[in-house]
C-alpha cells in the first residue's frame, strides 16, 4: 500500500500524483517504470515514474485516463492508498554525452521524458525538446521541462499555443538548422511511428520509449511483446526503450487495441 | 533415516496394525477411484474438479498398503515423505497424527497430494506394481489428510527449534521458496520472503487452476508458514527494487533465490504476435491471479469460442481447460507429437478428453493469419509423423511433405515451455548462469558461485514440477544450516 501524497490535475484528462515509495525513489533511473494496481480486483498496469525524490522517497506520476483502470487511479485522491504497487522495472535510458539530444514528446509523453531530458542534460548534451499536443490545455510539464532543457519548441495541431504542427514539424526543423546526435520520442504510437520515419529519412539516430499492455511487468507473460529488427521483444523486461527505426510500431498499434472489446 | 524408518516401523502400534490383516487380504482390496464432478457441469464451472475421498474410502484404501520393511515409495519423494507411517495413521483413524507426519518433511501437503505427479514419483515406486496390481492411492490419501486437518481447524504447527535470530532472505514465494522458508523456519532463523508479484505462492496462483488447485488451499498453507514466523513482502523485486547490497545491508546472512522459470518460449513463427495470440502464462495469469474470468474484476480476457493451445504438457492442459471453462465451443491441442510422448499428467489428459477437449495430435502451427484489426483468425498446421528416437528419448515428429490444414480460430495460448526468468540473472552479480539462463549450482547443496547464496526451483532446473521445486527448497535449506552451524 502507498499513500498518494499530493494530487495536480494537469488538464482535463491528465493526473499528476506524488506517491510514496522510498524503495523505488531511491532505486529508480530515467527510463524506468512501475506497475499500478488500484483495489483488490485492481487491473495492473505500467506506468512510467516522471520524477523522483529520495529525500522525501516519493515518485511522482503521470496518469491519462484512457481506459477504466486508468480512469480509477485517477480518480483517487490525496491521502489514498494505491493498493499494489511494484518496481522501478525495465532497463534504465542509455544515457551519455551524444552531442545535441532531441526530446520529441507527444501528449501524457512529456512526463516519462522529463527525467531522461534530466539525465541527458546532466550528462553535457545540449538538450532541444519539442512538446506537442491536440491543443493548447493539453501541454503539460512546461515549466518543468524547461529546467532541462536549452530550447523548447511548442506544437499544437490547432495552434492554440506555440506554433500550429505536429510535432515532427518541430523536429524536422530542428534537424534542418543543426546536427542533431540523437532523439528520444514518446508518446501515442502513431505519432512514434512518424517521428521514426522522419528521422530514419535524415538518417538521425532513434530511440522511442514503448507503453504497451503488460500483466506482470517482469519478463513472465509476454504481453508487451514488440517485433523490433524482425525479433520478438519484451518490453518489460527488454525495453521499454529501443531503436525507433527498428520497431514494427503498425503491430504494437494493433496489439495496443487488443482487449478494447473486452473491457 | 533409515534406521529412524525401521525403529518407528517396530513401534506397537504398528506391529498390530500389520497384523490385523493378512497382505493377500490388503492386496485384494481395489484402488479407490477419486470422486469427481461431472465432466458436462465442471467444464463450465471453476470448482475443484476432484472432491476429495470420504472417510471410508480413505481408510480402507490405507489398509491396502503393506507396510513394507523397504519403503521404496519413499525413494520416489522428492520430500521424502514418511509415506507408511501417514498411511498407517490413516488406518487407524488418526488423521491428525497422519498429516502431522506429512509436514514433517512436505511444507505443502494439501498442494501436493493435488498437484504431484504421483504415477511417476511415490506411486511409481509401490509394490503392488510387482505384483501387477495398481499402487497405493498415496497422492490422494496426503490430500485426504491435509484436507481433514484443515477442516478439523485444528492445524498443527512442525516443531521449531529456538530462534537463533539469524535472517535469511527468500527469493520468490512459489513452492522452492515456500518450502525453503518452512524448513529454515523449522531450524530457528528469521525468514523473509520477498515477491514480486501482489500474492504470495508463485505458480501455485498464478499458474495452476483453481479447478485443479483451489487458492484457498494455498493460502491456508500460507498461513501456516506465518504461524510459524516467516515474514512475506509482496510488492518487491530484488535486484530491482531492492539490490543485492541492500539485503546485506539489512543483515540477511543468506539468500536462497527461487525466482522461478518466468519467461515464456514462442515459436517464432510468422503471425504470433497477432493479437489474440498469447502464451499460456499470459492467459493464466490474467484467469488465476487476476481473476479476469469474474465480473468484479477489472482486467480483461479474450473469451474465445474456437481456442487452440499449442503444447501438450500440464501447462497446455490447464490452458485448454481454463478456455472451455470460459465459453470456448472448440478447445483444442495442437501437439507435434503423438500422445504417448505428452508430458501432462495421465490425469490431466483423461479430464480435459472428459471435458469434451480436441486433441489434434501430430500437427504443428507453422503460421496464424489475422483479419483486418490484427486479430488471429486461422492457422495454418503442419501434418507430422514420428521417426526416430531423438535426445529426450521420444520419437521425433517429422513433416509429412504437403500435408497442410488450415483451421479457424480465435484465441489461440502458446504453451512451450518457459526459460528462466532473466531478472535476478541480469541483476545479482557473482552467479554463474548457464547458457540457457539458468543458475549453475552445487547439485549436492544447491549453492550458487556465491557463498552465502543458495538457489533452486525452476531458475535452476528451467522448468519442472511443483514438487521437485519443494525438493530443492528442503534440499538448500538443509545445505544452508549445515553451512551457518559449521561455518
Amino acid at each position: 500500500m502507498n499513500q498518494i501524497v499530493k494530487k495536480v490535475i494537469l488538464s482535463e484528462n491528465v493526473v499528476k500524483l506524488e506517491v510514496e515509495a522510498p524503495l523505488i525513489a531511491k532505486s529508480r533511473k530515467a527510463g524506468h517504470f512501475v506497475i499500478v494496481k488500484t483495489g483488490k480486483y485492481g487491473e495492473r498496469i505500467p506506468l512510467t515514474i516522471a520524477s523522483a525524490d529520495i529525500r522525501s522517497g516519493r515518485i511522482t506520476l503521470v496518469i491519462q485516463k484512457v481506459g477504466k483502470s486508468s480512469r480509477k487511479i485517477c480518480a483517487l485522491n490525496e491521502g489514498d492508498y494505491i493498493t499494489d504497487l511494484v518496481g522501478p522495472l525495465g532497463k534504465a535510458t542509455h544515457i551519455e554525452r551524444f552531442g545535441t539530444v532531441v526530446c520529441a514528446c507527444g501528449g501524457v509523453g512529456t512526463a516519462p521524458m522529463l527525467p531522461i531530458a534530466e539525465a541527458m542534460k546532466k550528462a553535457g548534451n545540449k538538450v532541444v525538446t519539442v512538446l506537442a499536443a491536440r491543443t493548447k490545455e493539453l501541454i503539460i510539464l512546461e515549466e518543468e521541462m524547461k529546467c532541462f532543457s536549452d530550447e523548447i519548441i511548442i506544437m499544437t495541431d490547432d495552434g492554440s499555443y506555440g506554433q500550429k504542427g505536429l510535432v515532427t514539424n518541430g523536429v524536422e526543423q530542428i534537424i534542418n538548422r543543426e546536427k542533431v546526435d540523437l532523439c528520444v520520442t514518446i508518446g501515442p504510437a502513431v505519432m512514434m511511428k512518424f517521428v521514426s520515419l522522419l528521422t530514419q529519412k535524415y538518417s538521425v539516430p532513434t530511440v522511442a520509449s514503448l507503453n504497451t499492455i503488460m500483466v506482470d511487468g517482469t519478463g513472465m507473460c509476454g504481453a508487451c511483446r514488440v517485433t523490433v529488427g524482425g525479433k520478438t521483444r519484451f518490453v518489460c523486461v527488454d525495453g521499454p526503450e529501443f531503436d525507433a527505426h527498428q520497431v514494427d510500431f503498425d503491430e504494437m498499434m494493433l496489439r495496443l487495441n487488443a482487449y478494447k472489446d473486452y473491457e | 533415516m533409515i534406521e529412524d524408518l525401521k525403529k518407528q516401523r517396530n513401534e506397537v502400534w504398528r506391529e498390530e496394525l500389520r497384523k490385523s490383516l493378512k497382505n493377500k487380504e490388503r492386496i485384494a482390496i481395489p484402488r479407490v477411484k477419486m470422486p469427481e464432478l461431472e465432466a458436462a457441469f465442471r467444464s463450465r464451472s471453476y470448482d475443484e474438479v476432484n472432491r476429495g475421498l470420504s472417510a471410508k474410502d480413505a481408510l480402507r484404501e490405507a489398509k491396502r498398503c503393506l507396510d513394507c520393511p523397504d519403503p521404496s515409495c519413499i525413494n520416489g519423494c522428492p520430500v521424502e515423505i514418511n509415506i507408511p507411517k501417514f498411511i498407517k495413521n490413516i488406518e487407524r483413524n488418526e488423521i491428525l497424527e497422519a498429516a502431522k507426519t506429512l509436514k514433517e518433511t512436505s511444507a505443502l501437503p494439501a498442494v501436493c497430494g493435488r498437484v504431484c505427479p504421483q504415477e511417476k514419483q511415490c506411486e511409481s515406486q509401490c509394490i503392488h506394481l510387482k505384483m501387477k496390481s495398481e499402487p497405493v492411492a498415496v497422492g490422494y490419501l496426503e490430500r485426504f489428510a491435509a484436507d481433514y486437518e484443515r477442516e478439523s481447524g485444528s492445524i498443527s504447527l512442525p516443531e521449531l527449534a529456538e530462534s537463533n535470530g539469524i535472517k535469511i532472505a527468500v527469493i520468490g514465494s512459489g513452492p522452492a521458496g515456500l518450502s525453503f522458508a518452512g524448513d529454515m523456519a523449522k531450524y530457528g532463523y528469521d525468514v523473509t520472503v520477498f515477491e514480486a508479484l501482489h500474492e504470495i505462492g508463485g505458480v501455485l496462483k498464478y499458474g495452476i487452476p483453481e479447478f485443479r488447485l483451489p487458492n484457498t488451499i494455498v493460502d491456508v498453507e500460507i498461513d501456516n508458514l506465518r504461524k510459524m514466523g516467516v515474514k512475506f513482502i509482496t510488492n518487491c523485486i530484488v535486484g530491482k527494487t531492492l539490490s543485492q547490497e541492500d539485503l546485506h545491508n539489512e543483515g540477511y546472512k543468506g539468500i536462497f533465490i527461487a525466482g522461478g522459470a518466468g519467461l515464456p518460449n514462442f515459436m517464432n513463427i510468422p503471425g504470433e504476435n497477432l493479437s489474440g495470440v498469447l502464451s499460456a502464462n499470459e492467459y493464466l495469469t490474467r484467469v488465476n491471479l487476476m481473476g479476469a474470468n469474474r465480473k468484479e474484476t477489472d482486467t480483461p480476457v479474450f473469451f474465445g469460442k474456437n481456442v487452440a493451445i499449442i503444447g501438450g504438457g500440464n501447462t497446455a492442459m490447464d490452458s485448454v481447460r481454463t478456455a472451455r471453462r470460459l465459453g470456448a465451443e472448440r478447445a483444442m491441442i495442437i501437439y507435434r507429437r503423438s500422445e504417448e510422448e505428452m508430458p501432462a499428467r495421465i490425469e490431466e489428459i483423461k479430464h480435459a478428453k472428459e471435458e469434451g477437449i480436441i486433441f489434434m495430435n501430430l500437427h504443428n502451427p507453422i503460421r496464424y493469419v489475422g483479419d483486418e484489426k490484427g486479430r488471429v483468425k486461422q492457422m495454418i498446421l503442419q501434418k507430422m509423423e514420428l521417426g526416430e528416437p531423438d535426445a529426450s528419448g521420444r520419437r521425433r515428429p517429422v513433416e509429412i511433405q504437403g500435408a497442410i490444414e488450415t483451421i479457424d480460430v480465435d484465441m489461440v495460448v502458446v504453451a512451450i515451455g518457459v526459460s528462466p526468468n532473466p531478472l535476478i540473472p541480469n541483476t545479482f552479480s557473482g552467479l554463474d548462469i548457464s547458457k540457457w539462463g539458468t543458475i549453475t549450482v552445487n547439485r549436492n547443496t544447491l549453492q550458487t558461485g556465491l557463498p552465502e547464496v543458495f538457489a533452486g526451483g525452476d531458475i535452476v532446473r528451467g522448468g519442472a514440477t511443483v514438487i521437485l521445486a519443494m525438493g530443492d527448497g528442503r534440499k538448500a535449506a538443509a545445505a544452508m544450516h549445515r553451512k551457518m552451524k559449521c561455518g
